[in-house]
């Protein structure tokens, strides 16, 4: 028997087995994003991810500011890894602007940088806690996070949007007897974090939700461009900070993290040795830094680039973070496009989760990185 | 007599009037009592729009602990839920779903406009997709200024929301 | 071809400041070079290499042969994955140019390296997404990267992939109908 509908209207077939499931843009294990889901009993056949609520048209805007103005707006996407988001603006700026950054800047930017790699992989960390419903995982790293949220006012003035990183330099010096304060806290935080690996790591709860869940094999992360975390968890040893080194990190003895496996545990470990790394570089940093210097290159107001284009990439908290440059000769960018980690690694949500259980998405979509408001843009 | 005079027609009239003398007689205790407990329970919905959800999390955490002041931790379910801190940016894509989100929530329900793209837009006043505050679609009790603000900010507008229950009528009337 | 436009105003403006390329010819890192060199070895008058930079190479291709010289690149070459895909409106020359920049993951050699791959889709102005001329060949089966980057190329600049399985809109609101945001005719509130 046929029903016969209205015009424009009709009827979607249905698989009687397969069940849509809408996940977020409201849901405590989402962010701000959406994921349709399509599962079969509890295992999830399908998934379409749905970004883009908060994208804020960051590119548009960038091409109605000049180079000065447009930094604070650019270190939203990401706030509690400001720095590293400017870090490849103000590469890419100064490549197109032909400045030269002083030495004692070029160690303060790693030292800052690394500083808030770490303020970002706590939070991270601490967000994935509270998905694997692991409390203790949230109140640990949001405790210590504050102690290099210190550090890092103390040195640029603000909490999270420092706007530290302005092309030539840095904003403003070190305040006085910084270096053995950082030097302390650094040290305090290092014999803290360690502490993780038994807290965490060998946590039967975090094992549990987390081992041989969403692999991801070394081909497919190859293939699929994803970055950072994902992808030496994954068995590749790329990172830009040792293979491209930029600014003084050729200097500096650079360690990068591999691991094998490929799984959602393997994913969570990286982050969590990368701060470990973070706090051996920024003691390097602090021991080679020049005591006084210059800190910034001083830049005529409405600066003018060439016609040229120019791309940048950084090693952030979350992976290779690039920018793209087009200028045309005036005051402000042509175009502005900021290639970042969160949007990369997007790619591989549905492909990691085809298979998985319903149960195990928020431990393998959050082990992905991925946080929302940069992939948007 | 009563019960001459309460006909089956007319028992809604009475049951009305009777409520209305009971309001009267013990509504501003009972009130009172009410929104106590209404403002040291506040629990807000697990929404974040943008980046301030970090200062958020920040508040929760255990430096700043908001829950001592009687706002708990972001929780999932809706139903359960009478505060809505709006954190951040407000676009047009996210704007209809908050909007969904807010009216599921039961009676009553409180508003927290955190940082300045929710007040005005904020850095984003010219995006193509951003609106200009959330004020055209959310009732808000409390702005809560800065980009973004600190958590002992957020702390300040908790406590000013708290302030402005106590001094609330119990039951809305409609 | 428009490059040869770009270079001419290169030229005007910002001859005195820097970069001839005709004078910085000899310094030109070698490793790049002989990159570029086996692009233009093969495939000749298709390519134009817009400059040669320490660790960045910047090949221009007419669209036809872009997956050609892609495939090219990533057999011969060994590049295996893109590490953005940006497009930047020319309302003058009505083009839009769609600018690959593709990375090395497995060939510790060219870990530096990044290969500018562009090309350009004529621009009409009026576009309708899809249904007008602005389309470029995908090259999603080539480098599986770039799905999520042209899809919101295409929303962003109203290019169409054809070859891409999955044109959909994935930043925008579902109601948008004003021009693709990123075109250099769309303005913002104010501006």
């Amino acid at each position: 028997m046929t029903t016969q509908l209205p015009p424009g209207l009709s009827l979607e077939k249905v698989d009687e087995k397969i069940m849509t499931l809408n996940v977020g843009p409201q849901h405590p294990g989402s962010g701000h994003m959406r994921l349709i889901i399509q599962v079969d009993g509890d295992y999830i056949v399908a998934c379409d991810p749905d970004p883009g609520y908060v994208h804020r048209g960051e590119e548009k805007m960038a091409e109605y500011r000049n180079y000065i103005l447009n930094i604070p707006h650019l270190e939203r996407p990401i706030i509690h890894d400001s720095c590293n988001i400017l870090y490849p603006y103000c590469l890419a700026v100064e490549e197109i602007l032909g400045l030269e950054v002083p030495e004692r800047a070029k160690y303060m930017r790693v030292i800052a940088s690394e500083l808030n790699r770490c303020v970002y992989i706590q939070y991270w960390l601490g967000i994935y806690g509270i998905f694997l419903g692991h409390s203790t995982m949230f109140m640990w790293p949001m405790g210590d996070r504050e102690l290099l949220i210190d550090l890092l006012e103390k040195m640029t003035g603000a909490r999270v949007t420092h706007s530290y990183f302005i092309p030539g330099g840095v904003r403003n010096d070190l305040p006085a007897n910084f270096e053995d304060v950082c030097l302390r806290q650094v040290n305090y935080f290092e014999k803290r974090i360690k502490e993780y690996a038994d807290i965490f790591y060998d946590n039967p709860i975090l094992i549990h939700r987390t081992e041989k869940t969403g692999i991801l094999s070394r081909e497919d992360a190859i293939r699929l461009g994803t970055t950072g975390s994902v992808l030496r968890a994954s068995g590749v040893d790329f990172d830009v900070r040792k293979k491209e080194p930029y600014d003084v990190y050729e200097e500096l003895d650079v360690h990068s993290n591999v691991l094998k496996e490929g799984d959602s545990l393997a994913r969570s470990k990286i982050p969590w040795l990368d701060m470990l790394e973070s706090c051996n570089i920024i003691r390097q940093a602090l021991e080679k830094m020049p005591k006084s210097g210059s800190i910034r290159k001083k830049l005529k107001p409405n600066p003018r680039g060439g016609d040229m284009s120019v791309y940048k990439r950084v090693e952030s908290g979350r992976g290779s973070l690039g920018c793209y440059i087009v200028s045309k000769n005036k005051p402000e960018p042509y175009r502005l496009k900021l290639s970042v980690p969160s949007f990369r690694n997007l790619i591989a949500l549905p492909y990691l989760l085809k298979g998985e259980k319903l149960g195990n998405m928020p431990a393998v979509y959050w082990s992905l990185n991925y946080w929302p408001v940069e992939a948007d843009r | 007599m009563l019960k001459d005079l309460i006909t089956p027609q007319t028992a809604n009239v009475f049951l009305g009037k009777l409520g209305d003398i009971l309001e009267q007689a013990i509504g501003k205790p009972l009130g009172y009592a009410i929104n106590w407990g209404r403002l040291w329970s506040l629990w807000p919905v697990h929404i974040e729009t943008a980046c301030c959800s970090v200062e958020f999390g920040a508040a929760s955490g255990p430096r700043y602990d908001v829950e001592r002041f009687g706002i708990i931790e972001a929780f999932g379910s809706l139903r359960q839920c009478d505060l809505v801190v709006v954190q951040g940016t407000i676009t047009r894509k996210m704007a209809p779903r908050l909007r969904l989100v807010y009216d599921q929530m039961p009676e009553p329900k409180y508003v927290i406009a955190m940082g300045a793209c929710a007040i005005t837009g904020g850095l984003y006043f010219d995006s193509y997709n951003v609106l200009p505050g959330i004020d055209g679609i959310l009732p808000v009790d409390v702005y809560v200024p800065g980009c973004p603000p600190r958590p002992e900010t957020l702390i300040q507008g908790c406590i000013l929301l708290q302030e402005k229950i106590k001094r609330m009528k119990a039951r809305k009337i409609v | 071809m428009s490059t040869e436009k770009d270079s001419e105003q290169q030229e005007a403006p910002a001859a005195e400041k820097k970069q001839v390329p005709a004078k910085l010819d000899e310094q030109l890192p070698k490793f790049e070079k002989d990159l570029a060199d086996k692009v233009v070895a093969k495939f000749g008058e298709k390519t134009e290499v817009a400059f040669v930079k320490p660790d960045r190479i910047r090949i221009n291709v007419k669209k036809d042969n872009i997956k050609e010289v892609a495939e090219f690149i990533r057999d011969d070459l060994g590049f295996d994955h893109a590490e953005s895909v940006s497009g930047v409106d020319y309302p003058e020359d009505k083009e839009i140019e769609v600018v690959y920049h593709l990375g090395s993951y497995t060939d510790p050699q060219l870990s530096k390296q990044i290969l500018t791959l562009a090309t350009r889709a004529p621009r009409e102005d009026d576009p309708k997404p899809g249904n007008d001329s602005t389309h470029l060949p995908s090259l999603r089966e080539i480098f599986y990267s770039v799905e999520f980057h042209e899809r919101e190329c295409f929303e962003m600049l109203g290019v169409y992939f054809d070859g891409h399985p999955d044109n959909r809109r994935l930043l925008l609101p579902e109601d948008w109908a004003d021009l693709p945001p990123l075109r250099k005719d769309f303005s913002i509130k104010g501006r």
